[in-house]
């Protein structure tokens, strides 16, 4: 019996390499991995072509380089969007944030009937956008809505037109949305909450530590990664923000409520001034990648740590 | 039946195995044995084909295997986590392979019933391996083994998951199959009891190095090097250092220095090749070696007498903790043989002692 | 943390001392979450108030008041009369359409992902984290950044307008969530159960269906119900990619809400919300727990 030869050959390797290629695994994976790349980042990179170009109706591949961009950000309507999008992201984000904490905080209190309220806290997100803001802009319609409630129960001077008022609709917004999202941050802080160890807790407890202090020094510290979770994730849905305020406000009064998401909609689908609008669309991708990619990748990584 | 010849392995710059030359014959029960990392499940992955070498060729009874999937090359596994299909019954579990190879449904049936008999498996034909205890999921694991007659069984760890009483159950189970089928097993294992009571034929392995391949008793009564010494038996061999000197020509060794120091004699002679007076060598005693000696009377070699520190109690026996030599080391005596504090004369029978090399670690023959 | 000095430890409060600020830490507890409870459910409460009154109760009463008369009338307008635009068919035709493009829809992304998800993690997929990294980025694109080419692609392939568009759309960008489900899932199998399977004889394929995926159950659920909450409650790329009578029921819903002219139905509008959210609310109610997960995994992974 001869012992064959031990070292691969150049036609063994060669055979391996086909074999890999052919692999019932890449072939599955490859399909999915090939049509994202054309709709994801191939459209994106033939958005961002397009807002180099002059484009209205219909797509005119002349470069006319970042003249769009010029135009975009000499827009008010545009400057207008974005101050929106600031207030509204940092109200929602802040406000939904603590509420979240907070619920979380009282559920974790080993609390009866834990289920039906955690039940209760997050039906608002299996509700789209666009139920939420027709909800919402019935309660806070001016004449029917929330005012006259509470002017019916005695406040005569109580006045909520918020929606109406072009300095204050933008918070009706931020209202609404914290009332659909709060629940993801919740239970984000709960799923964290609950995977503290509660031996540090005792710990504390013997070392004299108050309820406020070990929530302040102990707890909040391990809750860093939660808030970073919760905040990022917000923040790309702030960012995000269409179907809300196309329900509830429609921008208005004016552009009051206006939001870059609408303004890519309207200039892409209304008044059909493709180059432009594909602007902003790539202007708004770039507001979300400078959030979302450090996150993804931090995730990763994270990941790649705990599996050592 | 098995060979395997020159593979080594690398995962990018690290290499994993270095040339590895082994064999099995028919009805072997080879077992790898080795440390954790220490490079004996990646070659049970390569024998298997679940994993490819980076060079060298695995010869199953004749036939050069190394590019075939696991499925073509006869072979059948049992794997630590007994890794059965949770959504299948045992039955479902045990046809599955046959069902993959296309097998008509009556073979299946009669391959089912003959290993469920073999393994006591047929109450369980039904259950889910949810509903197993853990001896039980071992047994089915072993049957969907069983009913591939494969030419090689390879068995990765395969008592580690069961508690104690059952691991030495299963390991007379598993004798007694191998012997029944005169089965040819590669066996893979971190536990050396294992390896010596299953084994025809023991590898140590370290690093992805053969240390010594040989009979179970060849390795527990001349292992070729210090790590493999201590590797087998429990517990370990006492390894002292110390300095050749030559005692009415035999090869002694000096333990310790000064008034501490004591002398051994072997039964080495100081003619036989390779160590003058003066090398530092390694001293090797197993515990179980070691007499207490009661006779004071008869002047036997070896007999030193020793302060005992710690004692611990085993039952069967009396573990003794002393010092010699300026160093600490340990015997296996009879219970109750002494008590701590206790000055005794401990007898080290020359043919006994083993020397190695201070610095490979090598047995000096 | 320090260890206390012994002139730091609070004095030792007396028994009932303790029991009563137990007794507060309680009240605030329950007080707070009750509040929370009230502010979720409020809306709720209004718009089933509202859809069930006339539009005279609704000038004369608030939005709490309870119907009087109570009346089914704008839960019947709303399903078969209420207008969209200029048509006035109500939401029923556009409750199928919706159904019909999301089973496919959810069907097809589902699997595909259970498979990305089995492939990456079981079988050493070379560079498995890159890739999956690029199919995740693909969850977090702003659609604003595709649309435009999006709605011209499927003009190209003559599927603008329609809702086998809308579908295969769906399909498409659902594929980075589904993926990721899958694969925290497959993660947790242990790969020798994959090993066995091999040195059995099966092949990729037969491992998926054999064993794989009766055992992922859980995580089809939880992908199932996410993508078809977000593909029933979508509005973005049903409001873009359709028209008229092809398109889905939450632009149909915001046509009803949005466009009326002159004096506005409230309670119409309230039970045509209320129609269009059953769905989503109602698989809510029944498999909530593999909605959360599906939440929580979206993005926390592990």
């Amino acid at each position: 019996m001869t012992i064959a030869q031990s070292d691969a050959s150049r036609p063994q390797r060669a055979a391996r390499l086909r074999r890999v290629a052919l692999r019932p695994d890449i072939l599955t994976v490859l399909p999915s991995g090939l049509v994202l790349i054309v709709f994801v980042y191939g459209f994106i990179l033939w958005s961002f072509v397009l807002s180099l170009t002059s484009s209205r109706i219909a797509p005119v591949y002349d470069f006319v380089g970042l003249q769009q961009y010029a135009l975009l950000w000499a827009n008010d309507r545009w400057i207008q969007s974005l101050l929106n999008l600031a207030t509204f992201g940092i109200v929602f984000v802040t406000m939904a944030t603590l509420v979240g904490l907070v619920q979380a905080v009282f559920i974790d209190q080993k609390i009866r009937a834990e289920g039906v309220i955690r039940t209760i806290y997050l039906y608002p997100m299996a509700i789209s956008f666009i139920v939420t803001g027709t909800a919402w802009k019935w309660m806070l319609n001016p004449s029917l809505g929330l005012e006259r409630l509470v002017r019916s129960w005695g406040w005569e001077s109580f006045r909520f037109d918020w929606i109406v008022n072009p300095d204050m609709a933008i918070y009706t917004l931020a209202i609404a949305a914290i009332w659909q999202s709060s629940g993801f941050s919740m239970a984000i802080f709960l799923a964290a909450l609950r995977g503290i160890d509660g031996e540090i807790i005792k710990a504390a407890r013997i070392d004299g530590a108050t309820t406020w202090q070990t929530f302040r020094s102990i707890i909040l510290p391990l809750l860093r990664p939660a808030f970073f979770t919760a905040i990022i994730v917000q923040v790309a849905l702030a960012l995000r923000c269409f179907d809300l305020m196309v329900a509830m406000t429609g921008g208005g009064p004016g552009f009051a409520s206006d939001l870059p998401t609408n303004f890519f909609y309207q200039f892409a689908f209304g008044r059909s001034r493709l180059g432009f609008a594909a602007a902003s669309g790539i202007m708004i991708f770039v507001m979300v990648l400078a959030v979302m990619l450090p996150f993804i990748i931090w995730e990763l990584r994270h990941e790649r740590r705990r599996e050592r | 039946m098995l060979h395997i010849a020159s593979i080594e392995k690398s995962f990018g710059a690290v290499q994993v195995l270095k040339k590895i030359d082994l064999e099995a014959r028919q009805g072997e029960f080879l077992v790898l044995l080795g440390p954790s990392g220490c490079g004996k499940s990646t070659l049970l992955g390569i024998i298997s084909g679940l994993e490819s070498a980076s060079s060298g060729d695995i010869i199953i009874d004749r036939q050069v295997v190394t590019d075939l999937e696991p499925k073509d090359r006869d072979i059948a596994m049992v794997f630590q986590s007994y890794a059965l299909y949770p959504s299948m019954t045992v039955a479902e579990n045990l046809r599955f392979g046959m069902k993959v190879r296309g097998v008509p449904r009556e073979k299946q049936a009669t391959a089912v019933a003959e290993v469920s008999r073999i393994l006591h498996l047929e109450d369980l034909l039904d259950r889910k391996p949810a509903q197993l205890s853990g001896g039980q999921r071992q047994r089915v694991a072993m049957g969907r083994a069983l009913v591939r007659h494969p030419k090689i069984f390879l068995f990765d760890e395969p008592l580690s998951n069961l508690d104690a009483q059952l691991r030495v159950e299963m390991r007379t189970e598993l004798k007694k199959l191998h012997q029944r089928l005169n089965a040819t097993i590669v066996y893979v294992t971190h536990d050396q009891v294992e390896a010596m009571t299953l084994a025809t034929k023991v590898a140590v392995m370290n690093g992805g190095v053969l240390q010594q391949v040989g009979l179970p008793q060849e390795i527990y009564d001349r292992p070729s090097n210090t790590f493999v010494a201590r590797f087998i038996g429990s517990p370990p061999m006492n390894l002292l250092p110390g300095v050749i000197t030559d005692v009415s020509g035999m090869s002694g060794v000096r333990l310790g220095e000064a008034d501490e120091a004591t002398t051994l004699v072997t039964a080495r002679s100081s003619a036989a090749a390779g160590v003058a007076a003066g090398t530092s060598v390694l001293l090797g005693v197993r515990p179980e070696a070691i007499q207490h000696e009661q006779d004071l009377a008869a002047t036997r070699t070896n007999v030193i007498e020793v302060a005992i520190d710690i004692i611990e109690p085993t039952g069967s026996d009396q573990l003794a903790f002393f010092r010699i030599g300026g160093q600490e080391a340990l015997a296996r005596l009879k219970p109750q043989s002494c008590s701590p504090s206790d000055r005794l004369a401990l007898r080290f029978p020359p043919e006994k002692l083993l020397l190695f090399d201070a610095s490979s670690g090598a047995l000096l023959v | 943390m320090s260890v206390a000095v012994s002139a730091d430890i609070p004095k030792l409060k007396s028994a009932t001392a303790a029991r009563r600020s137990k007794l507060v830490g309680r009240i605030l507890t329950y007080g707070v979450l009750g509040f929370f409870i009230l502010f979720y459910l409020l809306p709720l409460v209004v718009m089933i108030l509202t859809s069930f009154k006339t539009m005279h109760d609704i000038e004369t009463g608030t939005v709490l008041s309870l119907p009087n008369p109570p009346t089914i009338e704008p839960w019947t307008t709303a399903w078969s009369k209420a207008c969209i635009g200029v048509e006035c068919v109500g939401l029923h035709s556009f409750y199928r359409n919706t159904v019909i493009m999301a089973v496919p829809a959810v069907g097809i992304s589902t699997l595909i992902g259970a498979l990305n998800g089995y492939a990456l993690t079981q079988l050493q997929f070379p560079y498995p984290r890159a890739v999956f990294g690029t199919i995740l980025l693909g969850a977090f694109t702003p659609y604003q950044a595709v649309l435009i080419p999006l709605a011209k692609t499927l003009g190209h392939i003559g599927l603008a307008g329609s809702l086998a568009g809308l579908a295969l759309v769906h399909s498409i960008y659902g594929i980075p969530f589904t993926t990721a489900f899958a694969r925290s899932f497959f993660l947790s199998v242990p790969p020798e159960l994959t090993k066995a399977a091999k040195v059995d004889g099966a092949g990729f394929f037969r491992i998926f269906v054999s064993i794989m995926l009766p055992i992922s159950t859980p995580i089809l659920v939880v992908s199932v119900i996410y993508q078809f909450t977000n593909i029933w409650n979508d509005f973005l790329f049903g409001a873009a990619l359709t028209y008229g009578s092809q398109a889905p029921v939450m632009v149909a819903l915001n046509n009803i809400v949005n466009t009326s002219t002159g004096e506005r139905p409230y309670n119409v509008h309230m039970a045509a919300a209320i129609l269009a959210a059953l769905p989503t609310l109602v698989l809510y109610v029944f498999a909530g727990k593999y909605f959360i997960r599906g939440l929580t995994m979206g993005s926390v992974k592990g």
